[in-house]
């Protein structure tokens, strides 16, 4: 099987490329030219081609809460969105902290999976902040990174740990940074909202202190750190510092910190409560700024589906979370790139180059020949409205539901396969 | 008439001639109490749901009765629930009550936003009885009546609230509805129990209290709950007690005709001196009484919205 795409645009961040012309792949892989005429030729007129978007933090919730999403519904929600690789986090039903788990989910994507599944181990054994996990056995399962996402390791020694370990792995530790206590009870972002809502708050500074502890055990360490879902501009200048230390610490961002702010809170609408919360419009000037000068590595989704009866409930009940694999590449150039906060190069890397390099994913995040055909193809003009009957996942928990966008994925390939078009949906 | 809800859910949302209406509605209810026949038909046929996820007695009553001086079918619904049970839905208990053809439902939660929630799924009207730190709108219209009657005017009057004002619904509703209508507002209270940004709201900000009491027209003082105490907000009772109980040394340093309001129950010898809570000064049982006619207020003018069918969705 082999494709052309022709007379494309291509935005390739990793080789600089920004210029007109063809992509040619064959046997699942980008190739300089085939070695005989292509099966399919796709009319790049018009369109945009990046490598495939990487999303480094997703909660695709198999095994165990099947209720909200799957590997089958989330893949095929990602590969509209033009995600051709997602990471999952571990908190999965049982958590992601055992070598049979990790097969599981490789196993399911394999057989069901629409787009490149890659899993996240635990730090600790059950996600409990007290034992290192089987962190080499996990690695060998095939693990990209490891992390604790929602139940942060408190014990600061044993994140020491974490971070001292994986050295020999080469693995990032990924932190859900938040200080328990501090956040306790919060379900919004602590301020002039929060009061007048009468709603618990949770302060900047429950992320910002462990931002710093994980800095200083990074320091300490020698480990490699990411710090996840960055949402404050405190860690924005924390991490902008470590940074120019020299320190091994990357991060992200999701596209609703750069996008909405707590005022949205209002009507106690929970599609507007995820964790970290909601900021200020101080801390989303700060994660563009973060953004624009590097500090901030990625954009990730932090795709967390929740059925509609686990979300019509009180406020505090509700639970955290809220979809994304659909909306990010809209929300990006709509907000970054539209609003000059970002080249559309600079955009795209975020989710291409900077994810596959941070996370060792040697052969993705590229068009280079050689590398794996995962190709999105985008139509920067397409104007459209994000629908609730139009998504994909199998959860609808999304703030952006009836926003107007211009630009998104059009078509989607990933290892040389078109699993995604805009006309006709998902082709199988 | 200017008040066009399907819902009562906060003072934050309502102009001043709103609020205005339900007070002007109100006089004519209370005037009604002295008669014999304390009981108008406007709710004839109407049922009216008391759902109470938190206990209160004083609130329950209060709606209890105006619902039936209006002529008003009541049902009380207590859940003897302070902490939420997981995987209770609120909305299906509200959607139960509304398929047996509940007009109004009245709701008391512990958590804010219930209210809001039942708004949005529901087409009965909700009144918000208290919900978490939120709002107790009707506690706030029944102090601006209370305010009303014995001041003539609330504009310039200088209201200081006192205590947990972080947790106070009823500081809340106070707040929107007299600044609404030009009052000065103080709070005063230890700064762990003061929101920081409580200012932003236009209130003026006191620890000491007797720095706070200074010249002031009506005090309202706030219920203490006792758990506090365990959340490390403040290290003793008998701290508190020492910095902001209302005692009548204290009293002294207000306007001559100060009045002392509380929306109860009351903690004798915590946040109130009894002495002070039964000076001449003081206008607690009145707020009972204006607190059933301010009710009875609300729950016609939310009826008559109903009629009209061409109401305002709450925000
Ligand atoms: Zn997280």
């Amino acid at each position: 099987m082999s494709i052309q795409i022709k007379n494309i645009n291509i935005v390739d961040p990793s080789t600089n490329t920004n210029k007109i012309g063809d992509i040619f792949i064959e046997d699942g892989k980008i190739v300089e030219k085939l070695s005989k005429p292509a099966d399919e030729i796709i009319d790049g007129k018009d369109k945009t081609a990046f490598p495939g978007l990487i999303d480094v933090h997703s909660h695709v919730r198999e095994p165990g809460q099947e209720e909200k999403e799957t590997i089958k519904t989330g893949t095929r929600s990602a590969a509209k969105g033009g995600i051709t690789t997602v990471f999952c986090m571990p908190n999965t039903k049982p958590v992601t902290d055992n070598a049979p788990s990790v097969e599981y989910i490789l196993m399911k994507a394999q057989k069901e999976g629409k787009v490149n599944v890659f899993p996240i181990g635990c730090i600790t054994k059950g996600s409990q902040g007290k034992e290192l996990a089987e962190i080499g056995i996990l690695k060998k399962a095939g693990i990209v990174a490891v992390s604790d996402d929602g139940q942060p390791v408190a014990n600061s020694q044993i994140m020491r740990r974490a971070l001292e370990y994986t050295k020999m792995f080469n693995l990032a530790v990924i932190s859900h940074c938040e200080d328990k206590e501090l956040a306790r009870n919060g379900v919004m972002n602590a301020g002039k909202n929060s009061m007048i809502f009468g709603l618990r708050g949770i302060p900047n500074q429950s992320e910002e202190i462990m931002v710093s502890r994980d800095i200083m055990l990074c320091e300490l360490t020698g480990g490699k750190l990411h710090i996840a879902h960055v949402s404050t501009a405190g860690s924005v200048e924390l991490v902008r510092q470590a940074k120019k230390k020299g320190l091994n610490v990357t991060c992200e961002t999701c596209p609703h910190y750069f996008t909405l702010t707590d005022d949205y809170v209002q009507n106690y609408d929970t599609n507007f409560k995820m964790n970290p919360p909601l900021r200020t419009q101080k801390d989303v000037d700060a994660i563009k700024e973060g953004l624009k000068d590097g500090t901030i590595d990625c954009i990730a989704t932090d795709h967390a589906p929740h059925t509609l009866e686990e979300k019509n409930r009180e406020f505090d009940t509700a639970p955290f979370g809220i979809i994304g694999f659909e909306t990010l590449l809209s929300l990006t150039l709509n907000e970054l790139v539209d609003k000059n906060i970002l080249t559309l190069s600079e955009a795209i890397a975020k989710m291409t180059v900077n994810p596959a390099k941070i996370f060792s994913l040697d052969t993705r995040g590229s068009l280079k020949a050689g590398s794996a055909a995962d190709v999105t193809i985008a139509d920067l003009n397409h104007e459209y409205e994000f629908k609730k009957e139009d998504i994909l996942s199998k959860s609808k928990n999304s703030p952006f539901i009836g926003r107007k966008f211009k630009g998104c994925a059009v078509m989607t390939i990933v290892g040389g396969k078109i699993v995604w078009t805009l006309k006709d949906g998902i082709i199988n | 008439m200017s008040f066009n809800r399907k819902d009562l859910l906060g003072l934050e949302h309502l102009d001043k001639t709103e609020i205005q209406t339900i007070i002007d509605s109100a006089r004519p209810f209370k005037n009604m109490f002295t008669r014999s026949i304390k009981k108008a038909p406007a709710l004839v046929g109407k049922t009216v749901v008391n759902l109470f996820y938190e206990p209160s007695t004083r609130t329950r009553t209060s709606f209890e009765v105006a619902s039936k001086r209006l002529s008003a079918d009541v049902v009380n619904i207590a859940t003897a629930t302070s902490s939420v049970v997981k995987g209770e839905s609120l909305v299906d208990t509200a959607k139960t009550l509304e398929a047996m053809k509940a007009d109004i439902i009245i709701i008391r939660h512990t958590l804010a936003g219930t209210p809001e929630l039942l708004a949005k799924n529901l087409n009965a009207s909700i009144i918000n009885a208290g919900d978490g730190f939120h709002e107790h709108p009707t506690q706030g219209l029944l102090d601006l009546y209370t305010m009303y009657e014995k001041k003539k005017k609330i504009e310039g009057l200088k209201v200081l609230l006192v205590g947990d004002i972080l947790h106070s619904r009823v500081a809340k509703s106070n707040i929107w509805a007299l600044t609404k209508f030009g009052a000065k507002v103080r709070v005063a209270g230890p700064p762990t129990l003061i929101p920081g940004k409580i200012s932003e709201l236009g209130v003026e900000v006191f620890y000491n209290l007797d720095e706070a009491i200074k010249d002031v027209d009506v005090i309202n003082i706030l219920r203490i709950q006792m758990e506090r105490q365990q959340e490390n907000l403040f290290p003793s009772i008998h701290e508190y007690v020492e910095l902001y109980q209302l005692t009548k040394e204290r009293l002294a340093k207000a306007k001559p005709d100060v009045l002392i309001m509380h929306p109860g129950p009351m903690n004798r010898g915590i946040e109130i001196t009894s002495e002070v809570a039964d000076c001449s000064s003081a206008v607690i049982n009145e707020q009972v009484t204006n607190g059933i006619a301010v009710r009875m207020a609300v729950l016609y003018l939310l009826a008559a919205a109903r009629k009209g069918e061409n109401y305002v969705h709450s925000n």
